[in-house]
């Protein structure tokens, strides 16, 4: 019994639901014998890997869905000893090479050479080349990027490339420009109700439509979550009529918490309290970009308009420090500090010229 | 069967090189790499000093640097292979790049050792032609910026001691990555961005040796979306001649799947967002001299943002495309434009610390609006 979301993924080029333009394009590179290295980026869950898996399916027939999971052992210069989990078939090979950290340079550099450097054994199989899938290329290291620049022109007969990130601005120029760039955009509201619907099909129910509607509003174009939530409220009610509540998670009711927290009174007292609540979310291990921006986009939503676009630049400002610090919690308070200064001046403000 | 992956490299090296990939499947950037220095596009002062050499038998240690895809790589091969002739390129020739490892360890080892041998005599060459074939062999660190400071600092002497049998050529994007004791050991060589001429000449001599038929639009739009770049350029016309090519009828190509395959936001998106930012896009249409009342407020903004993020465009690309309407626009005055490019500066700073994209997107958004509405 697997999740829907497995279940009912599409198979084929053909199957999938949107985005027609990119899968006849890909199915006629696939056919054209010439395949060039690719890069697929778009915000998650609008259908990367689904399209990566039709893709190769399109190269090599049924044989890559025969996958095995391995386990390899890297040795660092530093004799430094790191374990890599590889999925694979005959025809491919899928890394994540962010998974060893500092050191994904090393996995690039030993594993991709010994790929590239052997040839197709299997003389019935479609094509010359092997596939070799890096997923999360927007978190590999420079070093690692660096390593994968020559390799990719020198060994370009024997193994082909397919990276999978969720945006090129992290990439180095002399990746892109080797790359074919697929961009694969979140599918629209009236595409995802579509997809909703041809699941509901497949499961055997009628999706009422503004059922279908309110799971589409919630997901903001993240078709993986929209197929998750469908199930689970499938599980609660089967029949899915009458007010239907989609459970938030529980992280982001306790963000909004925050949000209204700071919101209702600033005063030092109100600043450790706030504090309270951000050490509990991030010892939940919730990435503190994530908290800040969901705090944010809280915060904006309730106060007045003026102050809106320096929530959001202090938001941004404090992110980047974040990113450059050490500890997260400092920069969370820093902003939630912040935010109460400036909406204190602002109804200061108010106040004064009501005096006049 | 995990053996496929791993096992099958015993066989020698010997035949999987004459096992020659068919030449229609080779990326176009490795088939039409220039044979000879006298190919290389553009570059014209680096190639006359480097021709000299060929027959002078005389080269000093070398540094090329500029931005990628200007010919620095192809340079250098080209140079090597019309000095040695394919016979004598392998045991002559010792080329490194990222890809290997290079720290410091190497850098003692096995660059040290390849130095320090004496070149041996010179083989017969099995195609008749008679190459110079100068005493000395050649090391070429490609992409040399990656090289670790430590690396690059014990390279110092052993480029002194072994320059009688042992030329260096770095390659490298970044000149002052490279510690200043190498590159005052070097000649110093710089690659220009190609010129709009002689990248269309370049790409007009591969289109009709692929016998595709493109016209001056769409090597225009190959040209602007590479900002001079040509292995870009290259790599874009391949991808869509092989889109054009394998649709059945086979239909032209056209300016506009150049752009999509480069990634590039279509203008009309950008415009779109230039318009709620306030800024006034359609040019020269001042019938009414009242100006709209750009009153746009967070919201809509924010939305844009969404949607923006929501195609997945990246950031870095809206931001550098939306850099070049505000600082080409007509009608903004100087304080407007500076504010909105001190706004881009900050943004791009923050994108290369890996920081959250759609909050920076909105940020420009919002900062440039403000910019903007300000007189």
């Amino acid at each position: 019994m697997s999740l829907w979301v497995d279940k009912y993924r599409p198979r084929s080029l053909d199957e999938l639901n949107y985005h027609r333009g990119l899968s006849e394009r890909l199915k006629s590179l696939a056919a054209s014998g010439d395949f060039p290295h690719i890069l697929f980026y778009g915000p998650s869950g609008a259908g990367k890997k689904t399209r990566i898996s039709c893709t190769l399916r399109e190269l090599f027939g049924p044989g890559v869905e025969k996958l095995k999971i391995d386990q390899r052992v890297f040795l660092t210069p530093s004799k430094r000893k790191i374990e890599i989990n590889l999925v694979q078939s005959n025809f491919h090979i899928e890394i994540t090479p962010s998974e060893a950290g500092n050191y994904d340079r090393v996995v690039i550099q030993e594993l991709l050479k010994e790929i590239a450097q052997t040839q197709q054994v299997d003389l019935g199989a479609k094509q010359r080349f092997k596939v070799v899938i890096i997923n999360e290329a927007d978190s590999l290291s420079r070093d690692a990027q660096a390593a994968l620049r020559r390799t990719m022109e020198k060994y370009m007969s024997n193994m082909r490339i397919i990276l999978c990130a969720n945006s090129t601005s992290r990439l180095i120029a002399p990746i892109k420009s080797r790359c074919l760039l697929m961009r694969v955009a979140a599918p629209s509201d009236e595409e995802m109700s579509s997809v909703l619907q041809s699941v509901a099909r497949k499961a055997k129910f009628t999706l009422p439509t503004d059922a279908g509607n309110k799971i589409v509003d919630d997901s903001g174009g993240n078709m993986r979550k929209a197929i998750l939530v469908l199930e689970a409220l499938k599980m609660q009610s089967p029949d899915l009529t009458g007010p239907l509540s989609i459970a938030k998670p529980d992280w982001e009711v306790y963000c909004y918490k925050v949000a209204d927290l700071i919101v209702s009174e600033q005063s030092p007292a109100r600043v450790m309290e706030v504090r309270a609540k951000f050490y509990e979310l991030l010892s939940h291990c919730i990435p503190p970009t994530v908290i800040l921006k969901t705090v944010a986009e809280r915060v904006v939503d309730k106060v007045d308009e003026a102050l809106k676009a320096d929530i959001m630049h202090w938001a941004a400002f404090y992110e980047v420090r974040m990113r450059m610090g050490n500890k997260k919690i400092y920069h969370l308070e820093a902003w939630v500090v912040k935010v109460m200064s400036l909406s204190k001046h602002f109804f200061y403000n108010i106040d004064m010229s009501d005096f006049d | 069967m995990a053996a496929n992956f791993f096992a099958a490299k015993a066989p020698s090296n010997k035949t999987s090189v004459k096992h020659v990939v068919d030449p229609t499947l080779q990326p176009w950037v490795e088939k039409y790499r220039p044979k000879t220095i006298d190919e290389v596009s553009a570059q014209e002062h680096t190639v006359a000093v480097l021709r000299k050499t060929l027959t002078s038998t005389n080269l000093p240690h070398m540094l090329f640097y500029g931005p990628p895809g200007t010919g620095k790589t192809s340079t250098i091969l080209a140079l090597a292979r019309q000095l040695f002739g394919p016979d004598n390129f392998r045991n002559r020739v010792l080329e490194l790049n990222a890809s290997d490892e290079r720290g410091i360890a190497i850098v003692r080892d096995k660059i040290k050792n390849f130095a320090r041998q004496t070149p041996r005599a010179q083989a017969i060459s099995s195609d008749g032609k008679t190459y110079p074939c100068p005493p000395y062999k050649i090391i070429i660190l490609d992409e040399a910026d990656s090289m670790t400071q430590d690396a690059q600092g014990a390279l110092r002497r052993i480029m002194e001691t072994y320059a009688r049998i042992t030329r260096f050529c770095l390659v490298c994007n970044y000149v002052t990555r490279i510690i200043e004791p190498l590159a005052s050991r070097c000649s110093k060589f710089r690659f220009t961005p190609l010129d709009s001429e002689s990248a269309s000449l370049r790409l007009a001599h591969i289109a009709k040796a692929e016998s595709i038929d493109i016209n001056q639009p769409v090597i225009d739009a190959l040209i602007n979306t590479s900002n001079g770049d040509l292995r870009r350029a290259i790599t874009y016309l391949q991808s869509a001649s092989r889109l054009s090519s394998s649709s059945n009828p086979p239909t032209p190509i056209l300016p506009l799947d150049i752009q999509e395959i480069a990634g590039v936001v279509p203008d009309n998106v950008i415009s779109d967002l230039a318009q709620t930012l306030g800024i006034d896009m359609d040019e020269g249409m001042d019938i009414d001299d009242t100006p709209k009342a750009k009153h746009i407020g967070f919201d809509p903004i924010k939305k844009k943002v969404k949607f923006f993020m929501r195609e997945g465009y990246s950031a870095t690309q809206i931001i550098s495309q939306l850099h070049d309407v505000v600082i080409l626009h007509h009608t903004l005055n100087g304080r407007q434009k500076s504010a909105s490019a001190l706004v881009f500066a900050e943004a791009d700073k923050a994108l290369c610390d890996g920081a959250d994209e759609e909050l920076w997107v909105l940020e420009v958004a919002l900062r440039v609006h403000k910019a903007v509405s300000s007189r």
